[in-house]
């Protein structure tokens, strides 16, 4: 206990930065279910498949430690466009070829559960493969370097070194604490904005209010859902950047443990509603270390998990406890 | 039954014939066959590990070493060669009990080397005690393993036990830590080898931490490291949590000396952990390549690469096991000649006490230089 008050501030902040990539993919979550009232759970792999997606360009582009100022900002640009076509692509082929075709004919949600669990296996086994799938089209030899060592950890080089910028109660807050959390909160703005303000997004809640009523408006829901599943795998790729630029190594099954981080940071917020992720997230970031801090990082999991079940036993719904649909601006 | 005599009675006869023409009868005990001296027996050694999966590097590692034995032995014998069977657990030691079964029962196995990891000993050794057959372990460190009373089990190098006091060693005397701060990975390895640490250091504990494996995120343990003051640290736990768990610290702002044990020992480690892994110390029971010139050259000829953690062990238990061939025994009389074994190996003296421990036990450091791994003496 008193070294949680000794170094609260340090507690803090770290909590703060981790629970920011919490939030963004539990969005994901949220939108979906939002949407379909369906729980998405092969997001994890669409977390992941980010990861390696800002992995690959900083190898593609040479990325190395102490690179200039412009390098450096091109590099990170360049993780978000690449984290966030992956994501984004891997979420809407997610939706093409294990949601679509169940909606189609009207299959209970169990089976669209299953489906989903089903996908999460198939991707994180593809990416653990990758080495033997690269063999398969003859590519081994030109993506070595993407490829090797496929079941192991894969380093991201540090292409921005942590310099404290200011110190808060004796921590030094690095640049790389300020970008995530500020740069999390920056994306979640734009997108309450997008959902509230654009056609898309009154679109996306007009169908997740009421879809048939919605389809009878002339929402074309085909074309909401997949949006929303794009927006959510962009929201997962933005994470996979902070995740990478403050974790810095990746591997197959990372997204297992985060998913259900986030997926719990869903939830505790109130599923269907963008604001309580956001607020999720940080909760269950900051809950994890203050736990971590008074009982031993072994207890950490099971601190974020109880945290989730007083909190539901007092409130069901979640913190904030709306749905998207009546989320008004 | 008129026709099996009738391939039998032929059978015999050639069996006579071979037998006459074996070259070194003279002190082999007679098989009890039809034969009465030696003839060759088409004998063969198992190598049981991991050769596919996630923990592939080390099995291959420790084979690469066993199959260079066996060339030795085979120019030497090339009227009576000796063959290498594989039987690949994937290090995991639910299959294991099912690969001693197959191998007991292959009469002409009359030697094990491994089973490479602890756990999967634990499952297949009972197995091999039962049916007399000899393993040999290169790698396994597992302190509990040597007292379950196995007669067939031998340890080709130090066990955790002698490791954890060198790490303890190291970071009091060479490192000149005054404050140190461990943390283990509540494994049966990481927590065995850190209390082993925590016992040793005493009062310059400044703190403990547990963390779990598989987690990617240490920003608590970080704070508490940080926090402590302390100037090393020590971690008992493999490279999938080390690299990160650096990473993060040095990403802190930590400067002091992380030091880790044989389950970080791979290049993985410094792959993954880039420029923060410089300078950290590992400590393993695995003799460094050069220590052995003659083995290091013959090695890279065939591999073209150094020998890597316990290939020189891999070798060293083929060649007991292959000794043992050349002066004739078969499964059952190679139990007695590999206790009384006492011969230099590539790695060490090789002898082993009443409990198949290795009499001549070294712990070395090594050093993470350039992006590699480097040895940096024994620790005494």
């Amino acid at each position: 206990m008193q070294n949680l008050i000794d170094n609260f501030f340090s507690y803090t902040i770290t909590g703060l930065t981790i629970g920011a990539v919490y939030a963004l993919v539990a969005l994901g979550y949220t939108l979906v279910y939002g949407v379909l009232r369906l729980i998405n759970f092969a997001h994890s792999e669409v977390f992941m498949y980010g990861t390696f997606g800002a992995l690959w360009v900083v190898m593609l582009l040479g990325g190395k430690p102490g690179g200039s100022v412009g390098q450096v900002i091109f590099w990170v640009v360049m993780m978000f466009v690449a984290a966030m076509a992956m994501s984004g692509l891997i979420a809407v082929i997610l939706e093409r070829v294990a949601y679509r075709p169940l909606r189609k004919r009207n299959a209970p949600p169990l089976i669209a559960l299953i489906s989903a669990i089903g996908a999460s296996f198939v991707l994180a086994e593809l990416m653990g493969l990758r080495s033997r799938v690269a063999g398969w089209v003859g590519l081994d030899d030109t993506l070595r370097e993407y490829v090797r060592n496929s079941r192991n950890n894969a380093g991201l080089p540090s292409i921005i070194s942590p310099q404290p910028i200011f110190s808060v109660g004796g921590y030094n807050v690095t640049n790389v604490d300020l970008i995530v959390i500020i740069g999390a909160i920056a994306i979640m703005v734009v997108l309450d904005q997008f959902v509230k303000r654009s056609r898309l997004g009154r679109g996306i809640r007009a169908v997740a209010m009421d879809p048939e009523a919605a389809a009878l408006m002339g929402v074309n829901r085909d074309r909401v859902i997949q949006v929303t599943f794009l927006v959510g795998g962009v929201m997962a790729g933005a994470a996979a950047v902070f995740y990478m630029l403050k974790i810095g190594i990746t591997r197959y099954d990372a997204g297992f443990i985060l998913g259900v981080k986030a997926f719990t940071a869903a939830v505790l917020g109130g599923i269907g509603n963008l604001r309580g992720a956001l607020l999720g997230g940080f909760i269950l970031g900051l809950a994890e270390n203050y736990g971590s801090a008074v009982v031993g990082s072994q207890w950490k999991d099971v601190v974020a998990f109880v945290l989730l079940v007083l909190i539901l036993l007092v409130r069901p719904t979640g913190l904030l406890g709306e749905s998207l649909g009546k989320a008004r601006a | 039954m008129r026709s099996t005599l009738k391939f039998a009675v032929p059978l015999a006869v050639a069996a006579l014939a071979l037998g006459a023409c074996g070259t070194k009868g003279g002190d082999t005990p007679a098989a009890g066959g039809s034969g009465g001296a030696a003839a060759c027996q088409n004998f063969k050694i198992g190598m049981f590990g991991a050769l596919t999966g996630p923990n592939a590097n080390l099995g291959i590692y420790i084979q690469n070493g066993v199959n260079l034995a066996l060339d030795d032995y085979n120019k030497k014998h090339a009227d009576c060669k000796v063959t290498l069977e594989n039987y690949d657990s994937q290090g995991d030691p639910t299959q294991a009990p099912a690969l001693a079964k197959k191998a007991i029962d292959d009469k002409k196995v009359v030697g094990i080397v491994g089973p490479a990891f602890s756990g999967e000993s634990k499952a297949a050794d009972p197995a091999f005690n039962e049916a007399g057959l000899v393993t040999i372990t290169p790698s396994a460190t597992a302190t509990k393993l040597s007292s379950n009373g196995w007669k067939t089990f031998f340890r080709a190098l130090g066990n955790d036990d002698t490791q954890g006091p060198a790490a303890a060693k190291y970071i009091k005397d060479t490192v000149k830590s005054t404050k140190t701060f461990v943390i283990d990975d509540a494994s049966e390895y990481g927590k065995g080898l850190a209390d082993t640490v925590r016992k040793d250091l005493g009062s310059q504990v400044v703190g403990n931490d547990t963390i779990q494996q598989k987690q990617t995120d240490f920003s608590a343990s970080v704070t508490k490291v940080t926090s402590s003051g302390a100037d090393a640290l020590f971690f008992g736990g493999y490279s999938p949590e080390a690299a990160p768990l650096i990473k993060q610290l040095r990403d802190g702002g930590w400067k002091g000396t992380f030091v880790v044990a044989d389950g970080v020992k791979d290049q993985s480690f410094i792959d993954n952990a880039k420029d923060a892994a410089e300078g950290t110390i590992i400590t393993c029971p695995c003799v460094p390549a050069d220590v052995a010139p003659d083995f290091q050259k013959a090695y890279k000829a065939k591999y073209n690469e150094d020998p890597n953690t316990y290939s020189g062990e891999g070798y060293d238990a083929a060649t007991i096991l292959l000794d043992g061939i050349a002066a004739g025994k078969d499964r059952k009389t190679m139990l007695d000649f590999v206790k009384s074994y006492d011969k230099k190996g590539v790695t060490k003296q090789l002898k082993f006490d009443d409990k198949g421990e290795s009499a001549d036990i070294k712990v070395f450091a090594y050093k993470v230089e350039g992006g590699k791994i480097v040895g940096s003496g024994e620790i005494k």
